[in-house]
Order: structure tokens, then C-alpha cells, then sequence
């Protein structure tokens, strides 16, 4: 893995930015260069929200990823806004709770993760985007659950220590999908 | 060396200033350096400094003024439509000789403009910015560990040369995380027997002022400040070289354009283009003997920037149109792509343009 | 018989004011406060723009030339940066009336912990006698050629009557130098509302009714008689608010 270029994005509410740093702290203890760079404005506010994270082995230059490897879609306008910008040979997954169409691209390789439902199902409703995570790191070589721990420990305040176990679990579901 | 956490450049520049010994700040929020003001409305508090939302960014730069002139390290920050409403606060800390740090993390304009990251203050930040004939030093980071390594240096540069220091940063800057450890703070302490701490009546007033109505005293005051600018530009400078030493083409480049832009150099490089990038991290005091020096080397400049062409005319005016300098360049908000600055290094050297 | 001194906290450089001004008897009723309380060593005065900008020349402490309107943001940090520090602006009306009217209501309503003497002639007298914020109805001035119609610029500030209303204010007096007794009140006022500072009561502000006989067009004399007149009727004196006194409210 020389350098991964992510991209995901979603509704504002759906822990879009979070499950960006989450990676983006997962790639910083396993020693990478990372960087994570946040749509901001108006669309913070209820409206779409993406961010861009790059792992890599080398010094990042731009951390603004146009043509992502990996493409985390949480709503139908962000796969119509983004499945075209994936580079050949790269990864798109889907929650298919929340998106009917299928990627018409045949370039690419997708996942489609049932990520909202599961989510509620399992009573964790606000977590599909860790279920998106974990299936992310699954799919992806080079990235293992090794770090998990650590990196909930980093991003998750001590306050809120009821929601480490909840986020691991989501992990791990989406892991196992 | 502590150990590195993720940060966004705005807390990076926060955290920075308070380890610089900064214990007032003054600010108004405007996107995107609200994260600036929310760091030290947390912080200021717990560690006996001063935190306070003015009732408007004028307010914010006289609320700076006024702890400035009692000697003690202060700030303020904002984005683009803000500072143009500190700058003639701006003007009057100059005019006082008084230190200060000013960020300005930018945003599209002219007016209200855009929130999206820009470049387009650059005229703004280095040619002074307010009336009367003055400089800011002007510090333009390209990473979040520069907004931080920066702010601290910005510090100690306004208190050796009583000036005010302003990092350049856009909304990218500002808001991107990446890992910082914000350590090895070196506060250089300078004496200010300028400064108001009332006379205690054993010594005779201090005042600080920027008022002369008699010409020739204004007219002395400028040469002096102007001799020490000369200073400035002759001891400050810094800029980064990146593959400079076999190039044909040099790029000047600044802040996240510069980190696009290596991308593109890596790319062009890839492709048998021998590309190298001069970027100023001082933006005034401006690079201009590398310029020069790399005019007789190169065959082109290009300048990349994200306005409608601001810099380039400090790189025409650096390099004395030895060589033809081009622009590739976004505007608004937006941010050029490594392969449309691969496309301009592509143009240039295949001689179009 | 007392004798006669120039008090400590007044240096030696002559006033630039004009013949018949009142701004040389408020220079004095602040210097006289500051003598009194011992606090010379610890005062810092912040100048602001119009005619008392060079208050820094007269003033025999540490002093901060502020720019047009913002003496009040720099008294803030200023006062902030050394809460021991006796800190105060001394403003002309259009300074604290017109283009300073964002801070000088934000500052009262922070209570900032600084005395502010606010000097209304109702005139812009540096730049040579145009309308101030506080010019009266009806009063010529340069660019007010037939007098301050309210029908297009619209009504005076009576700053003490509207600071009233904002919570964080501690004390608001207006007073009158136009004759001995109004002096002495104001002399009482003044040292008030520093008073208030060293014992840190927070945000003082007291406005003196002065005269410009060479703005209004008046000698001295008949200038003091237009401040009983005409001034006082519009700007009535008195105590405005003091949240300390017996009685006060907030």
C-alpha cells in the first residue's frame, strides 16, 4: 500500500467526518502519514457532508482526494455526486439501506453493505458508518482490525466510554459482513 | 518529542500561540477559522489568560492593540472579509510599532465572496493591506505542523521587530487535520521598555502613538521603520526547494497550492519533465534571490496560486523578466488539481502558452 | 487661603486648545481625581481622535493614542492585559457619539472596569465645526449650512439616557463646566467614576457638557451662557445611573 485516497460521504448526521477520522487516526498509530480534510459551510448544517483522507506510506502532497481509490457512499446524491470521480480498479461501497440503484460503473469493484439496517437492528442506529468502516478495513489490503482498540481509545472522549464498546461492535459486524 | 495527535490547523495555530506564551485573543467568528476562537474560548480560561468575542473585528484588532501596547504577547484571527475590517487596525499597529499575530484564513471574495479556500488576500497581506506605507511580516503555512511551528515563530518575529506578523492561511489550511506535536516552543523573549505598565512615577511616560502632524517627523519615522524592514528582508527569509537542482521549470507556489503542486511535479517528473518548485514560506520578506538565482537556470516560472494572479507579479519583479513567468490559477474557492498544474507544466514545456 | 497648583498628573506642555475652551478645565478635573486617589504611577490613558488627540501630551502617565471611535477596545485591552492598571478614555462626541458607538455601548455592556470621560461640545471641533452626533436641532454648523434639520439627519445621541438601559453599566453622570458650581459637581462626578475603578465597580462614564466658542461662532462668555441655555435644556444633568447607590438599580 503506497498511499489510499479515500472519500466519504453522506448526510450531515451520519458520522461521515467521524468514520474519516477514525481511519485517518487508525493510519497515524499504524505509523503512516495521513491527513483528513473536511467539506465545511452551509452543508455542515443538515445537507451533505464529505471528507477526504489519505493514507500513505510517502509525505502527502495535496490532501484534497479527486480521484479516490476507496469511495464510502451513505446516501443516493453522494454515489450520483462521486461514483464517477473512482479511480479504474478502485473500491465503492454502498449502504444499501439508503441506496436503491445499483453503480453502474464496471470499472470498479463495489460492495454494497446494508449498513443503516443492520445498524438498527443491532440498536447501535446511529453506527452504519462504523458498520461502513469495518467492512472498509475488510476489503481493503493492508488495513486489519489489529489497531481498532487503540484508535477508539484516541477519538472517543473518556466521557463517553459506553460508546467504545458500541463503535467496536460496529466494527467488528462490518468486518464480519 | 511528544507524541503526535491529529489536529486541525486551526487548533494547530491555537495550541501553538498559547505554548508561544500568548495568554490574549480577541476574535469574531467568521468561517473557516472559527475553530481558532473555539479553541481559546476552552483553553484561555483554564490557564488564567484572556479570551473574549468582541462585538466586531474592529473592536477585536484595538482590543489587541490595547494589550499589545502593555507589552505582552496577543492575537487575533479571522477570515478574509474580517481582516479587511482589521486592517486599519492593522495599519495603526504598524504605525505604533507594536507587535502583534494576525491570522487571516481565507476565503473566496472580493465582498462576502465564498467560504471556500482562496489565495486572493495576497496583495492584501503583503503590500501592507491599510493605508500608509508599511509591511506586515506575512508567514504562509503548508501543513498543519507549519501552522503551528509558524505561529509560534510569528511571535517571536513581531516582538524582535515590533511588527505585526500575519500567517496566510486559507480555509484548507484551517480545516484539514493532520498529525502535530506541538513541542519545541522556543519563546525569545525581548525586552520592551516601551511598553505601558504605568510610570510608577519613577520614570518618565511612555506613549504609544502613530500620530505626527510635522511631516518631517512622520517622514523620519518611515525611514527608520523602513531600515529595519531592510533588515527583515535581509535575515528572515525562508522559502522551501523541492527538486530545484536539475529543473528547467520552476514553479512558485505557496500554502495548499504548493502541496497540489507537488503532486504535479511528481507526475511531470514521472513523464521525463524536470519541474522543481520554489515556495515562500515568508511571503514578505518575498524569496527574491532564489527567484533570481533560479532565472538563469530555468527556462520558465510558473506561478500557482489561487486567484486571478497575485504573486506572480512579486515573481516577474524577483526574477527582473529574465524568463517568462506563467499562471496557473483557480479562483473563488476553488482549489486547481495536480493534473491541471500538470497540464500548465506540460503546456509551458512543450513552449506553448 | 489655598494655594494655587498645577496638579501632579498635567505636564508642563501648553494646551493647544482655543482661547474659551472647556477642554483645559476637564484636563484639570481629571488630573486633580488621579493626584487624589495616588494613582498616577498606575494610570494608563487612552487618547482618542478629534481635538483632545493629543490628551497624550498633556496627561503625566503611560498613554495609548487610539484610533477614530475605538479608545474603548483599547482601554479593554489595556485593562485586561493589567486589571491593576487605572485605565480611561477621554473622548470627544463624535469619537464615543458617532463612529465609536459599537464600542462604547459594548464596553458598558461587558462593564469593563474603566472610567470614560466623555467630552460634548455637540460640535466636531478639529476639523473645523461640522455636525456632530450631538449637535442640537436646528444648530448651524459646516455641514449643517441651515441648521441640523431631524427631518433628513435625524435626532441627537443622548448617550447617557441610552447607556442607562445597557445592564453592565455601573455609573453615568452628565455635568456642565459652563460655571463654579457645575464645575465643582463635575469635579465630584469625575472623581467618582474613578473612585469606582480602583475599587473595581466596573464600567464609569461621565459626560461633560463643554463649550467651543470658536466652532459655535460665539465668544467665550456668550458660549457658556449657550451651554445653560440651549445644552442643558436638551442634555439635562444629573445622575443617570449608579448601580451602587443607595436606591440604584442593577
Amino acid at each position: 500500500m503506497a498511499t489510499t485516497r479515500m472519500l466519504f460521504a453522506g448526510f450531515g448526521g451520519q458520522g461521515i467526518l467521524f468514520a474519516g477520522k477514525f481511519m485517518a487516526y487508525k493510519g497515524l498509530i499504524e505509523e503512516k502519514q495521513v491527513s483528513w480534510l473536511p467539506s465545511y459551510g452551509p452543508e455542515m448544517r443538515g445537507g451533505t457532508a464529505n471528507c477526504n483522507v489519505i493514507i500513505s506510506d510517502d509525505p502527502i502532497g495535496s490532501p484534497i482526494v479527486n480521484k479516490p481509490d476507496v469511495l464510502v457512499a451513505m446516501n443516493l446524491p453522494s454515489l450520483e455526486k462521486f461514483e464517477d470521480s473512482v479511480v479504474p480498479g478502485g473500491k465503492i461501497f454502498v449502504d444499501s439501506t439508503l441506496i436503491d440503484k445499483k453503480v453502474e460503473r464496471t470499472d470498479v469493484e463495489v460492495f454494497y453493505v446494508p449498513a443503516t439496517k443492520t445498524a438498527n437492528d443491532m440498536n447501535i442506529g446511529t453506527l452504519a458508518n462504523m458498520i461502513m468502516t469495518g467492512k472498509l478495513i475488510k476489503e481493503i489490503p493492508g488495513f486489519e482490525m489489529d489497531s481498532v482498540d487503540k484508535v477508539l481509545g484516541k477519538i472517543i472522549s473518556a466521557r463517553h466510554q459506553d460508546m467504545f464498546e458500541a463503535n467496536k461492535k460496529a466494527l467488528e459486524t462490518g468486518y464480519s459482513m | 518529542m511528544s507524541e503526535k495527535v491529529l489536529m486541525k490547523g486551526n487548533e494547530a495555530i491555537a495550541e501553538a500561540a498559547i505554548k508561544a506564551g500568548c495568554r490574549f485573543y480577541f476574535g469574531y467568528p467568521i468561517t473557516p477559522q472559527t475553530e481558532v476562537a473555539a479553541y481559546m474560548s476552552k483553553r484561555m480560561p483554564k490557564i488564567g489568560g484572556t479570551f473574549l468575542q468582541a462585538e466586531s473585528e474592529i473592536a477585536a484588532i484595538n482590543m489587541v492593540i490595547g494589550v499589545s501596547s502593555t507589552g505582552k504577547r496577543v492575537m487575533t484571527s479571522s477570515s478574509s472579509p474580517g481582516v479587511s475590517l482589521k486592517s486599519e487596525g492593522i495599519s495603526y499597529l504598524a504605525g505604533c510599532d507594536l507587535p502583534a499575530l494576525v491570522v487571516n484564513v481565507q476565503r473566496g471574495g472580493p465582498g462576502l465572496g465564498g467560504i471556500q479556500p482562496s489565495q486572493s488576500d495576497y496583495f492584501q497581506a503583503t503590500k501592507g493591506g491599510s493605508h500608509g506605507d508599511y509591511h506586515n511580516i506575512v508567514l504562509a503555512p503548508s501543513s498543519v505542523s507549519e501552522m503551528a511551528l509558524l505561529t509560534a515563530k510569528g511571535f517571536n518575529l513581531a516582538d524582535k521587530y515590533r511588527m505585526v506578523c500575519m500567517i496566510l492561511a486559507d480555509g484548507t489550511m484551517g480545516q484539514m487535520m493532520e498529525p502535530v506535536a506541538i513541542d519545541d516552543i522556543v519563546i525569545e523573549e525581548v525586552e520592551k521598555p516601551w511598553a505601558l505598565t504605568g510610570t510608577d512615577c519613577k520614570r518618565p511616560r511612555n506613549i504609544v502613538n502613530s500620530l505626527y502632524l510635522k511631516p518631517e517627523e512622520l517622514e523620519r519615522k518611515n525611514f527608520e521603520r523602513f531600515a529595519k524592514y531592510k533588515t527583515v528582508e535581509e535575515n528572515e527569509v525562508l522559502y522551501e526547494s523541492y527538486m530545484m537542482e536539475d529543473a528547467d521549470i520552476c514553479i512558485v507556489s505557496f500554502g495548499i497550492t504548493a502541496r497540489v503542486s507537488k503532486n504535479a511535479i511528481v507526475a511531470a517528473r514521472a513523464k521525463g519533465i524536470k519541474v522543481g518548485m520554489i515556495r515562500p514560506i515568508t511571503l514578505w520578506p518575498f524569496p527574491k534571490k532564489p527567484i533570481l538565482e533560479a532565472a538563469d537556470k530555468v527556462k520558465a516560472f510558473i506561478s500557482v496560486e489561487m486567484n486571478m494572479g497575485q504573486m506572480i507579479q512579486d515573481v516577474e519583479l524577483a526574477e527582473r523578466c529574465k524568463k517568462p513567468v506563467y499562471l496557473c490559477n483557480r479562483t473563488g474557492g476553488m482549489i486547481p488539481s495536480p493534473e491541471e498544474v500538470l497540464a500548465s507544466i506540460e503546456k509551458v514545456n512543450g513552449g506553448e502558452q | 487661603m489655598a494655594e494655587f497648583h498645577k496638579p501632579k498628573a498635567l505636564t508642563d506642555a501648553p494646551l493647544h486648545y482655543c482661547p474659551g475652551c472647556t477642554h483645559g478645565i476637564i484636563h484639570r478635573l481629571v488630573a486633580e481625581a488621579i493626584d487624589e486617589l495616588g494613582i498616577q504611577g498606575r494610570s494608563i490613558c487612552v487618547a482618542s481622535v478629534g481635538c483632545s488627540v493629543m490628551a497624550y501630551d498633556y496627561f503625566d502617565v503611560d498613554c495609548v493614542q487610539a484610533a477614530h471611535g475605538r479608545a474603548p477596545a483599547v482601554a479593554t485591552g489595556v485593562k485586561r492585559s493589567d486589571p491593576s492598571k487605572i485605565v480611561f478614555t477621554y473622548q470627544g462626541d463624535g469619537d464615543l457619539a458617532s463612529i465609536g458607538t459599537a464600542e462604547i455601548v459594548h464596553s458598558a455592556a461587558r462593564r469593563e472596569n474603566i472610567t470614560v470621560i466623555f467630552v460634548n461640545n455637540a460640535i466636531y471641533g478639529m476639523t473645523g465645526g461640522q455636525m456632530a452626533p450631538t449637535t442640537l436641532p436646528g444648530m448651524v454648523t459646516q455641514t449643517s449650512p441651515y441648521g441640523r434639520d431631524v427631518n433628513t439627519v435625524g435626532y441627537p445621541m443622548k448617550m447617557c439616557e441610552m447607556l442607562s438601559k445597557v445592564d453592565g453599566a455601573a455609573y453615568l453622570e452628565r455635568v456642565a463646566v459652563n460655571n463654579v458650581a457645575n464645575v465643582r459637581k463635575a469635579k465630584k462626578a469625575i472623581l467618582h467614576a474613578f473612585t469606582n475603578q480602583v475599587e473595581g465597580k466596573g464600567f464609569s462614564l461621565v459626560e461633560v457638557i463643554s463649550s467651543c466658542p470658536t466652532n459655535w461662532g460665539k465668544s467665550p462668555e456668550k458660549a457658556l451662557e449657550f451651554i445653560q441655555t440651549d445644552m442643558i435644556p436638551y442634555y439635562p444633568l444629573g445622575v443617570y445611573k449608579d448601580i451602587y447607590a443607595e436606591g440604584g438599580k442593577n
